[in-house]
């Protein structure tokens, strides 16, 4: 082996030119792939294909209509919509929203179908049209007639009458989402633009689902145009100042660059989508490839530094490192790797990336590193001796006081272990926004003043063709839309028998005695049919009714939910609708926030095993490489106690676990097992290579892998906590639970794993 | 001189196809379909409507349909629902024009009463169903303004491609592109375009048939929203013309009796 890593070390510097030029050739390659990126930032890009509940949901979605939407939502200065300047400013939205691309319907209370009896006529119109045209006493019609519709209130005016919206219903193939969002996204603007500088006296704001995805697109957009360029400055700005010089820095940089390149390249070779997290690949690769050439380049340092030439240095720090190295990399490979038992496919995608980053960046930094290095005029600084003594001292300061720090790391431990159960696990859309992002405050001024922005759509089904006029189910739609309504999580309830009995009370001559549902089947399905051959443009019932008439759609607007609090909601809907409906003859829910609660569990279902694998695996290896099961053993503790820790602490100052943070414990038994394997690999060398005793071996590790082992700690932290000031949530609670949890690995491998071994390797000998 | 030359080429204009424009093709083939489908006096044809939603579920009406052809307006039909039983008996009464809403009226036995539909629902959905009624009502040449586009086969039967814009106002479509068989003069397809000029649907015809050695009648028409993913496909049978039917047989007292 050690043959091996020599041999290795002298060919590749007897190479070098070769090398350059055939790494810079393969990186050109691999990274011509990253032309074919393009960014899915869909929320349905967090389910699978086979995703029950995605499925639930597009079976809904092709039964009726898709419900993707944006809400415009117009709030006047004056606080009252019925006057005729804001009125007709509802109709210039209304008007212009049919213009927006991929719309296919407009909702608005101007465009509202208004029934009314004349005569014997059934007069079907707009609510309010020409608004300018309207006397105050139609305008106070208006407003009557507007505030008295339980279809409108609460979801397209408020209660008050002082904030209204435009909900523009938008109609998108799978392939044609990314595009979409982003034409769309631009077209509400230039309305909302137009309609600003005609009604300066208007605050607008805008929610609805196509906004969720602009969001996601735009959170992903800042997160590369702003956090890659900055976690890159950082990183390089210590890599230079705590290691390399000038040159030292450069070539980090460039092995850091091919390797995000590539990494990148290869996914737009394979198709992956770049998505909200996915997009902080280039972050992670950076960050986690770092410690690679800092390893390198620290040894070479120390060895020019002992007055070595620089190949014969670069020889050294390979023979020394090439092992370590492989190992890190292989441990974090296997980390990020562990992602891909997700439920979710932009994490498959998260870790596959960075797995290929990671590779390539051992690949490089273990050839063309070593190789352009030694061809550059390297000049060492005089490295100070304070770090030498610090570490020095930090291993004396462990070894006097081991008893003690094992005591207190153990007892500290536990107590934030047993915090764990306080994580909830809560995945709500609406939070994976910080609030800079207006899409958050937007979403939530529409929750305070008009509607929710969350919503389950049940399909309630007679079971019959044209059952939906079955008197009996008739009553049990309106029940469980009543039942529905009394709930506390419930804003609104959209549903069928409204127009029933609406139509009703016109068929009667507006007697609002009649406000009821039909009482006959054959009538209830003559009133539809009348209503629905009066229907205009755009405006028919598809959307809450199929094509046979066998089942209904009711739309339960509800607030913002935790995860658990949506699906025992759901749960108990159904319940109840099983119960005291008995004309249903089955009942289907889905809805968005419903995906994102359910994704939040399957997922931790999927990560656990990922996990258990990820650590098997790690620890094999670990075991395999060490030559030893006992000290693979010891070493798993300080391993695996800082994501317990992490999510202790987490339990106890934060407590909401969402999707992003149940992958970071198999994710980051990778990366802090690398301190691990670091110091072992140190300390092993000192006891069978210079057959020192386990104490003086805990001080030659400190001394020659301590401040490696800070200076990578240190970058992996700097780099995740970029991530940490993400506004995306998934990608801010990633990078800090990982920074954290990398943190903690570090003062475990300094102040626990040193103890450990010299009580368990007290009686041991190294032939 | 100059003058008098100018108007002799002029004059001539017409005569060469090459000189026409394709606003006056487009024209000259409306008003020779229109010329080739008068004289039909009335109609009565049974009609199965097969409704698709893009989960693959599908729903059924069972609707007869009177027509009798109006010189200089659209047409007066009366539609009568025979399936689903809840509307069975249920009656259409329709005046349809081709610039303004049309006059409507449905009778429901339900109610045992005639009601006006006042809505300017043209551009509607027809019973829910991806046809619009003015998608369904007869074809006048006002309806629209033409435009040849070029001439090409479809499914092996040579066309006239011509682009038809609608004048009424609220119609729910920018522009439609018909394939205008030239042997039939009438469509084997036609794509609408929504008010946004987005594609929003097709029409595709079939099975024709030559009735009184002169009206071409389909035997299917399928209606397919690109948008929605829903489909509308209509099975015509039982065509027959002259029947004896006349304005009196189109009014509202009429209606009620309809069955």
């Amino acid at each position: 082996m050690k043959n091996f890593e020599v041999a290795f070390a002298r060919w590749v510097i007897r190479n070098r030119y070769a090398i350059i030029v055939l790494s810079i050739a393969a990186i050109f390659v691999l990274a011509a792939g990253a032309t074919k990126l393009r960014f899915d930032t869909s929320y349905r890009a967090f389910f699978s294909d086979d995703n029950p509940q995605l499925i639930a949901f597009e079976n809904l979605e092709n039964t009726y209509v898709k419900d993707d939407n944006v809400m415009v939502i117009v709030a006047p200065l004056d606080k009252n919509i019925f006057t005729r300047d804001h009125l007709q400013a509802i109709e210039e939205i209304t008007a212009a929203s049919w213009q927006v691309p991929f719309s296919n319907r407009v909702d608005s209370i101007s465009n509202f179908q208004y029934t009314e009896a004349e005569v014997d006529d059934l007069v079907v119109r707009d609510m309010v049209k020409d608004a300018q045209s309207l006397s105050d006493g139609e305008l106070a019609k208006v407003r009557a007639a507007v505030m008295a519709e339980p279809a409108l209130v609460k979801r397209l005016i408020s209660e008050r009458g002082h904030v209204t919206a435009v909900n523009v219903t938008v109609q998108l193939s799978p392939d044609q989402r990314a595009e979409a969002t982003g034409v769309i996204a631009a077209a509400i603007a230039k309305i909302v633009e137009e309609t600003k500088a005609r009604h300066p006296d208007l605050d607008i704001y805008l929610s609805g689902m196509v906004m969720l995805d602009q969001a996601f697109f735009e959170s992903a957009l800042d997160d590369s145009t702003h956090l890659v360029p900055l976690s890159f400055a950082l990183m390089m700005g210590l890599i230079a100042l705590l290691v390399g010089g000038f040159f030292g820095t450069l070539v980090t940089f460039l092995v850091i660059a091919f390797s995000i390149c590539a990494a990148m390249g290869i996914g737009g070779h394979i198709g992956f989508p770049l998505t909200g997290l996915s997009s902080s690949a280039p972050i992670i690769i950076l960050t986690v490839a770092v410690a690679n050439c800092v390893h390198l380049l620290v040894t070479f340092a120390h060895e020019m530094h002992a007055g070595r030439d620089k190949i014969v240095a670069m020889e050294e720090s390979l023979r020394v490192n090439l092992q370590p190295v492989f190992l890190a990399s292989a441990t974090t490979a296997i980390g990020f790797m562990s992602m891909n038992f997700s439920e979710v496919p932009p994490f498959n995608h998260l870790g596959s990336l960075v797995t290929f980053g990671v590779l390539i960046s051992f690949i490089l930094t273990v050839s063309f590193l070593p190789a352009l290095m030694t061809l550059l005029p390297v000049q060492v600084k005089k490295t100070a001796e304070d770090d030498y003594r610090r570490m020095d001292l930090l291993a004396e300061f462990v070894i006097k006081k081991r008893r003690r720090l094992l005591w207190v790391t153990s007892i500290i431990a536990i107590a934030c272990v047993a915090n764990l159960p306080r994580n909830e696990l809560n995945d709500i859309f609406l939070h994976y926004f910080d609030d800079s992002l207006t899409f958050r405050s937007d979403s939530n001024f529409m929750i305070e003043n008009l509607t929710g922005l969350d919503f389950i759509n049940y399909s309630l089904n007679s079971g019959q063709s044209g059952g939906i006029s079955d008197p009996t189910f008739l009553q049990d739609v309106e029940n469980f839309a009543v039942w529905l309504e009394a709930q506390p999580e419930v804003t609104h309830v959209d549903r069928f028998t409204n127009i029933m009995k609406r139509l009703n009370k016109n068929m009667h001559g507006d007697d609002p005695a009649f406000y009821s549902l039909p009482k006959e089947r054959d009538l209830a399905a003559q009133y539809l049919l009348l209503y629905e051959m009066s229907l205009p443009y755009g405006l028919d019932l598809n959307n809450q009714v199929n094509v046979d008439k066998s089942s209904t759609k009711l739309t339960a607007t509800v607030g913002v939910l935790s995860s658990k609090a949506m699906i025992d909601f759901n749960l108990r809907a159904l319940a109840w609708a099983k119960a005291n409906a008995p004309s249903f003859v089955n009942t289907d829910s889905a809805g968005i926030s419903l995906m994102f609660s359910y994704i939040g569990q399957r997922n931790i279902v999927a990560m656990l095993l990922g996990t258990t694998i990820a650590l098997v695996l790690i620890s094999g290896i670990l075991i395999i490489a060490l030559r030893s099961l006992r000290l693979g053993s010891i070493s798993l503790l300080p391993n695996l106690a800082p994501a317990a820790i992490g999510f202790g602490l987490w339990g106890i100052f934060v407590g909401q676990v969402g999707l992003s943070l149940s992958i970071v414990a198999g994710m980051t038994f990778g990366i802090v097992i690398d301190d691990t394997v670091h110091f072992l690999s140190k300390y092993l060398r000192a006891r069978r290579e210079k057959g020192l005793s386990s104490e003086d071996a805990v001080r030659y590790a400190f001394r020659t892998v301590g401040r490696a082992l800070v200076v990578t700690t240190l970058t992996l932290v700097v780099g995740f906590s970029v991530l940490a000031t993400s506004k995306f949530q998934m990608n801010s609670g990633m990078g800090l639970m990982t920074s954290i949890i990398i943190t903690l690995a570090l003062v475990l491998v300094f102040l626990m794993l040193p103890p450990l071994l010299m009580k368990t390797e007290e009686n041991t000998t190294y032939a | 001189m100059r003058n008098l030359t100018a108007a002799f080429f002029i004059a001539l204009l017409p005569l060469g196809a090459s000189a026409e424009t394709p606003e006056e093709k487009g024209l000259a083939i409306a008003v020779e379909a229109d010329k080739r489908e008068a004289g039909w006096v009335d109609g009565i044809a049974e009609l199965k409507m097969t409704l698709k939603n893009k989960q693959g579920e599908t729903s059924e009406r069972s609707i007869r349909i009177k027509t009798l052809e109006v010189e200089g307006d659209g047409d007066k039909s009366i539609s009568v629902f025979d399936a689903p039983k809840d509307i069975k008996g249920t009656a259409f009464l329709s005046f349809t024009h081709s610039k303004i809403p049309d006059d409507q009226w449905l009778y429901l036995p339900a109610l045992k009463r005639v009601k006006r539909i006042a809505s300017a629902n043209k551009s509607g959905p027809f019973v829910g169903s991806e046809f619009a009624y003015e998608d369904l009502t007869s074809q006048e040449v006002d309806k629209y303004t033409y435009k040849w586009l070029r001439d090409e086969q479809l499914d092996g039967r040579d066309c006239f491609v011509v682009e038809a814009y609608p004048v009424y106002e609220n119609s729910g479509y920018t522009r439609e592109i018909v394939w205008i068989d030239k042997e039939m003069y009438q469509p084997l397809r036609i794509d609408y375009f929504d008010r946004k000029n987005a594609e929003l649907k097709s029409l595709v015809t079939g099975d024709w048939q030559q009735y009184l050695d002169k009206y071409w009648r389909p035997g299917f028409t399928e209606m397919t929203n690109h948008q929605t993913g829903k489909s509308t496909r209509l099975a015509w049978s039982n065509y027959q013309f002259k029947t004896g039917l006349s304005d009196r047989d189109f009014d509202q007292t009429t209606l009620k009796r309809t069955r």
